[in-house]
């Protein structure tokens, strides 16, 4: 290569693997302006703190639940109740049934989503079933719950929530998590 | 010692060697070029051979001749061929024929890449299509594999489809490399920005595109290879991903992918209008403005393939205007091809009537694009027909019909000679007519509501669909004029002059034709 093509050559490869990296930037990218924004109807990952604000009697907030077990995944789920009626900053606790019907050990995982995704950022959960992963014998059941809250300043044209929880099958993956920590152990 | 050095110099000068070695070693820009050009051309033929299988399959509602998997396979190996493999390489074809030539340098800058670039295409297509040979088929998901579909629910051979899009992609960014080093360090003195053919400007804004985007496109791939095999879960919600991610990332990639394929084209456009019209380009400057501009919006835009995923208004409406925007600095174009026609002296050459029906036909695909921009409206247009018609309007009649624009243009300064003009114009008007029956119809029966990538369709659909096929057929079997044009030419003709056509102006008129092995090796002087 002819010596004064080599600074130009060597600055657009390095562009182009910088922009490599972009693409992968833009993972953690994308979540932090969907957690910062609200869009896409994603809820926080963690627990809110349970010291709620005042609560709004003149206000009635309209949460409707859908639960979904993925195609993949065998077990029931089910919410206790379908749609509940609540005052914005009042903490409620909601019960969801899982039921394992086959004969092995399942570990499930649940994905939430708020619909409209921008009243996402106004629904807080103090505890969650959907923050670990969850395990159940096969044959048992048990009553996942889930506790939360909305926010008083939830803009006023939302006057119904819905909150949506898909279920997954990651016993497969799980299975691979013990196997390492007990090596860890070991 | 030094003897042997001085016959390897000389061999290397005046010599080329014969036989494959020849095609295999080349270093040569021509060479090279015609490498690519005779590549893009065997792939737009196989690319078009699945095409024909479509519309056989589509020539009468109900499943006729392959099962819907089968189908699947051939849409989505007939877009990543056309795209990666017809439409790309012969664009990078031109390039390194021409803008050497055109800027009054030697050869490409970097002509060992050169090599290598070309050469380790045709090993990416091999991978792809021994993957329809493979149990389960192909790739299947549509071009732009989308997540879920190409990682959950994709064949075992989804490895081979990254593998073949990974070489592509590096192949694509050594190529742009290779043009911003050659016209950034080789331009003849004399030869400043402002002066530069359009050809070369559009094609050095493409290639810092390629650059920008080819390596995102490398990085999804890779993302979507690791969700299938390696238990990671970029867009596996399952897993803490977003399947959503994915369209953010591959558009990210595929919108400014659009304009890598049609920017070239308004280069050789604004070749050949002014050399036809015998007048000079009107409004130049205004037009190096506009293309930037296009590749500056384009990075802007990305999330209009995206208006049915659940978008906010706010983001829809961000999209919808920038998009919008993207009709100026198009139709300031438009329009100075139209004002250099104007009064201009016209002659009708092949080359002239291919450029003339790019751009009344690439403005017709631009109008529907701006209908799929206007977002409550893509709700009804997203996933039809209508798409299929409007990307097929900008890629087949925009960038093709400039592809094969450029080869009647520059085609007697390649072999010397001069092409057969009745040949060549029935190769035109033959093409006219069937693209329009092929693609015309597409709109109204999208407008409809027929989906696209599906092998079958409700029994209203049923005339307009055969009429397509017919045209299909039809475009198709014209394309062999063109080969039976390209082969007469390369095999003789009437000779050409140095300048071809009377009102051609530009360095590469000025060497002889058929340009010999090396051109330029002093670089010339620009007034």
């Amino acid at each position: 290569m002819a010596l004064k093509h080599k600074p130009l050559t060597f600055k657009l490869a390095v562009t182009a693997l910088a922009m490599f990296g972009f693409g992968f930037a833009l993972v953690p990218l994308y979540d932090v302006f969907c957690d910062l924004t609200g869009l896409n109807g994603k809820t926080a990952a963690t627990a809110a703190s349970a010291d709620a604000a005042l609560i709004d009697t003149s206000r009635e907030v309209v949460i409707e639940f859908i639960a979904r077990p993925n195609k993949q995944m065998p077990w029931v789920f089910k919410p206790e109740v379908r749609r509940m009626t609540v005052h914005p900053g009042e903490i409620h606790i909601m019960n969801y049934l899982a039921e394992n019907p086959t004969g092995r050990m399942i570990v499930g995982q649940a994905v939430p989503s708020v619909s409209p995704g921008q009243a996402a950022l106004y629904f807080h959960k103090i505890e969650c079933f959907c923050f670990t992963q969850q395990q159940l014998a096969g044959g048992k059941n048990m009553l996942m719950p889930l506790q939360f809250y909305v926010d008083p300043a939830l803009p006023s044209q939302f006057s119904t929530i819905t909150l949506s929880y898909t279920l997954y099958d990651v016993t497969s993956a799980w299975t691979g998590d013990t196997a390492a920590s007990s090596q860890l152990g070991e | 010692m030094s003897a042997v050095v001085t016959d390897h110099e000389h061999e290397h000068h005046d010599h080329k060697p014969s036989g494959i070695k020849r095609w295999l070693y080349t270093t040569n820009h021509k060479d090279i070029g015609t490498m690519y050009l005779v590549f893009a051309l065997i792939m737009f033929f196989i690319g078009g051979a699945m095409a024909m299988v479509i519309r056989a399959e589509l020539f009468q509602p109900g499943m006729q001749f392959v099962e819907p998997n089968f189908f699947n396979q051939m849409t989505t190996v007939h877009g990543l061929i056309m795209v990666f493999g017809a439409v790309m390489p012969a664009f990078t074809g031109l390039a390194n024929w021409m803008i050497p030539m055109m800027i009054g340098a030697p050869d490409m800058a970097l002509p060992r890449m050169n090599n290598w670039s070309f050469w380790i295409l045709p090993f990416a297509f091999l991978i792809l299509l021994m993957s329809l040979f493979m149990p389960g088929g192909g790739p299947n998901f549509g071009w732009t594999f989308y997540a879920p579909l190409s990682t959950t629910y994709s064949g075992d051979s989804t490895a081979l489809f990254v593998f073949s899009v990974h070489i592509m992609g590096i192949s694509s960014i050594m190529g742009a490399i290779n043009v911003i080093v050659t016209i950034f360090n080789l331009r003849a003195p004399g030869m400043t920005w402002m002066k530069m053919p359009l050809f070369v400007w559009t094609w050095l804004i493409t290639a810092f595109l390629l650059i920008m985007v080819m390596p995102v496109l490398a990085g999804v791939v890779t993302m979507v290879l690791t969700d299938k095999y390696f238990g990671t879960s970029f867009f596996d919600a399952a897993g803490g991903g977003d399947p959503v991610l994915f369209q953010h990332i591959f558009w990210f990639f595929g919108h400014p992918e659009v304009y890598i394929m049609i920017l070239p084209a308004f280069g050789i456009v604004s070749s050949i209008v002014p050399t036809f019209a015998r007048k000079p380009l009107f409004g130049y400057a205004s037009m190096v403005y506009a293309t930037s501009s296009i590749a500056l919006l384009s990075f802007l835009v990305w999330a209009h393939h995206m208006f049915t995923t659940g978008m906010p208004v706010a983001g829809a409406l961000f999209f919808m205007y920038c998009t919008m925007l993207i009709a100026v600095p198009t139709g300031v174009k438009v329009f100075n091809w139209v004002a250099t026609m104007w009064r201009g002296a016209m002659t009708f050459e092949v080359p002239m009537m291919f450029a003339l029906a790019f751009i009344v036909l690439f403005t017709i695909g631009g109008f529907s694009g701006l209908m799929l921009a206007i977002t409550p409206a893509d709700f009804q247009y997203h996933d039809t027909y209508f798409v299929v018609a409007h990307f097929h309007y900008v890629l087949v009649t925009g960038a093709v019909f400039s592809i094969i624009a450029a080869a009647y243009y520059w085609l007697p300064k390649w072999t010397g000679h001069m092409y057969d003009e009745k040949l060549g114009q029935w190769h035109f008007w033959c093409s006219l007519i069937s693209v329009n029956m092929l693609f015309f119809p597409m709109h109204f029966v999208g407008l409809a509501g027929m989906p696209r990538r599906i092998p079958d369709y409700a029994l209203q659909f049923a005339d307009f669909n055969a009429f397509i096929s017919i045209g299909g057929f039809l475009f198709g079997a014209s394309q062999l004029i063109f080969v039976a044009v390209l082969v007469k030419c390369a095999r003789g003709g009437e000779k050409a002059t140095a300048q071809v056509w009377e009102g051609a102006e530009g360095l590469e008129w000025e060497v002889p034709s058929p340009a010999p092995y090396h051109t330029f090796e002093t670089p010339p002087v620009i007034k």
